[in-house]
């Protein structure tokens, strides 16, 4: 088996080492060692129940709401022991935003949704910083031309691909270092689905990416790593090119041609 | 690999693109056969039919091609799969070349009747076959998936290259003693010409059958001949 260590020359902006999580006895993820590198995407694919959300979630610790679920081993995020007692764990998801599956945005304004977080942090001083946050953010996110001339309309009015980039939008306006993703196109028709993609692609330039996805494609396009799971270990990972032309282990052959999963 | 795809159809149509190429492959194998058993026996009904036959392999080629165009639009075929496909193409296009030699050779065989016999016509089918052979083993290479074979058939073009090289000082030599056989040893020295380039595509073929089964392509170490004909250009 291929260990998960960065073979490339970019700096390594999380990395995991021997990392298991449970959910009460059952075992989710099997000593996973992965480097994410920095300003790149890093996509996670396997089959349903291969443990890539499970390791998404670990990384800004969202699986401490999950009830039973105990992670062993190391997370870092740069030097930061993401799992350190001392670790303020809204100040992580700070650093370490999340974008999901469905978009969820707030029931307020468009302009709340984006003003939310910085608000809470402290991030703004007076009102024109923090009109100056939620228009930068929503021109990161490719929202701005649409909605800058109606902020105050509620953001749940929205079609579900503008709703996926006001979250987006949401993520961003807190400046995360990381930005993890699962499955954010999933519920978006293929036009969406490309302004995400094509958004993703300009947002590696500052931020790092983690994907989760169960299109192939999207993953092929989209990233420059790619790690594939299956049954709680991390099979195989390398440069997306590599893998999707030429991968070295037979499960992660017989899964991205679809043989099995 | 053994194990099948979730969705049967597209072993299918993987297994009848293979089939494709492999009737490709046996079309162009016959037409080069025929053309140098034409040449041998001064057999004109024979050559002519080759050159007829020819357009036969170009439908083949368009509706391989066609097809597998399909598949990678309609099945985004990754990894191995995507490999053989595209191999698959790209082993179309060489078959094609393949065929179009066999079809000048067929045409040169018809002026060459036309003439006196001239000597060395032996030594081109004794080249012919060893090209033959090449490609009968890369043709059983691509049916097994075995990499190894289509390697072993990269090192003997070298061979085939020294042939070529002989035979063209031996009919430089010809033509200076002769200046009448000049006609029929330019269509002689085209048709080995000929042959040596089927040889070259031959090893194209096997090579991207390497590159389908290992997804690299042999690193280009293996032994070339010398360059006769410029060599004595250069004089």
């Amino acid at each position: 088996m291929q260990n998960g260590y960065s073979t490339s020359n970019a700096p390594v902006k999380m990395s995991a080492r021997k990392v298991d999580v449970f959910y009460g006895d059952k075992q989710a993820l099997k000593g996973i060692d992965l480097d994410v590198p920095a300003r790149s995407v890093t996509a996670l694919i396997g089959p349903s129940g291969c443990g890539k959300s499970t390791f998404l979630r670990s990384l800004n610790r969202m699986n401490d709401t999950v009830r039973g679920c105990r992670v062993q081993g190391e997370i870092k995020l740069d030097t930061l022991d993401v799992y350190d007692n001392s670790v303020d764990v809204v100040q992580l998801r700070a650093r370490v935003g999340m974008v999901f599956q469905k978009p969820n945005p707030f029931p307020k304004s468009i302009y709340e949704n984006v003003a939310y977080g910085p608000r809470i942090h402290g991030l703004a001083e007076s009102r024109e910083e923090l009109d100056a946050i939620v228009e930068k953010s929503l021109k990161q996110a490719g929202l701005w031309k649409e909605v800058g001339d109606r902020l105050a309309e509620g953001g749940t009015g929205l079609s579900g691909g503008q709703q996926q980039r006001l979250c987006i939008a949401r993520a961003l306006a807190v400046s995360p270092e990381v930005i993890l993703m699962d499955e954010p196109c999933s519920a978006l028709d293929p036009i969406a689905t490309a302004h995400i993609e094509e958004l993703i692609d300009e947002l590696r330039e500052e931020y790092t990416i983690v994907i989760v996805t169960h299109s192939m494609q999207q993953a092929a396009r989209v990233s420059q790593r790619t790690a594939f799971f299956h049954l709680g270990i991390l099979v195989e990972t390398g440069d997306t090119k590599t893998i999707f032309t030429n991968p070295s282990d037979e499960r992660t052959q017989g899964y991205i041609t679809g043989r099995f999963g | 690999m053994t194990q099948k795809h979730t969705v049967k159809a597209y072993d299918d149509d993987l297994k009848r693109l293979g089939t494709m190429v492999v009737q490709m492959g046996g079309m162009a194998e016959s037409q080069f056969a025929a053309a140098i058993e034409a040449l041998v026996k001064r057999d004109s009904d024979k050559a002519s039919t080759v050159v007829q036959g020819d357009a036969k392999v170009d439908v083949l080629r368009n509706q391989l091609d066609e097809f597998a165009i399909d598949l990678l639009a309609l099945r985004q075929p990754m990894a191995l799969d995507l490999r053989v496909i595209v191999s698959a193409l790209r082993i179309s296009s060489e078959l094609e070349r393949i065929g179009d030699y066999a079809k000048n050779v067929a045409k040169r065989s018809l002026v060459l009747n036309q003439s006196p016999v001239v000597r060395p016509v032996s030594a081109v089918p004794r080249m012919a076959s060893l090209v033959q052979a090449m490609f009968k083993d890369t043709l059983d290479a691509y049916i097994s998936h075995d990499a190894a074979k289509a390697e072993a058939v990269l090192l003997r073009d070298e061979e085939v290259d020294d042939m070529y090289n002989s035979l063209f000082r031996e009919l430089l030599t010809y033509m200076m003693e002769d200046p009448r056989s000049i006609t029929a040893c330019t269509h002689l020295l085209f048709i080995a010409k000929n042959i040596e380039r089927i040889g070259d595509h031959t090893t194209n073929i096997a090579e991207l059958i390497v590159y389908a089964v290992r997804g690299q392509i042999p690193k280009d170490e293996r032994p070339k001949g010398e360059n006769a004909d410029i060599a004595v250009l250069d004089k």
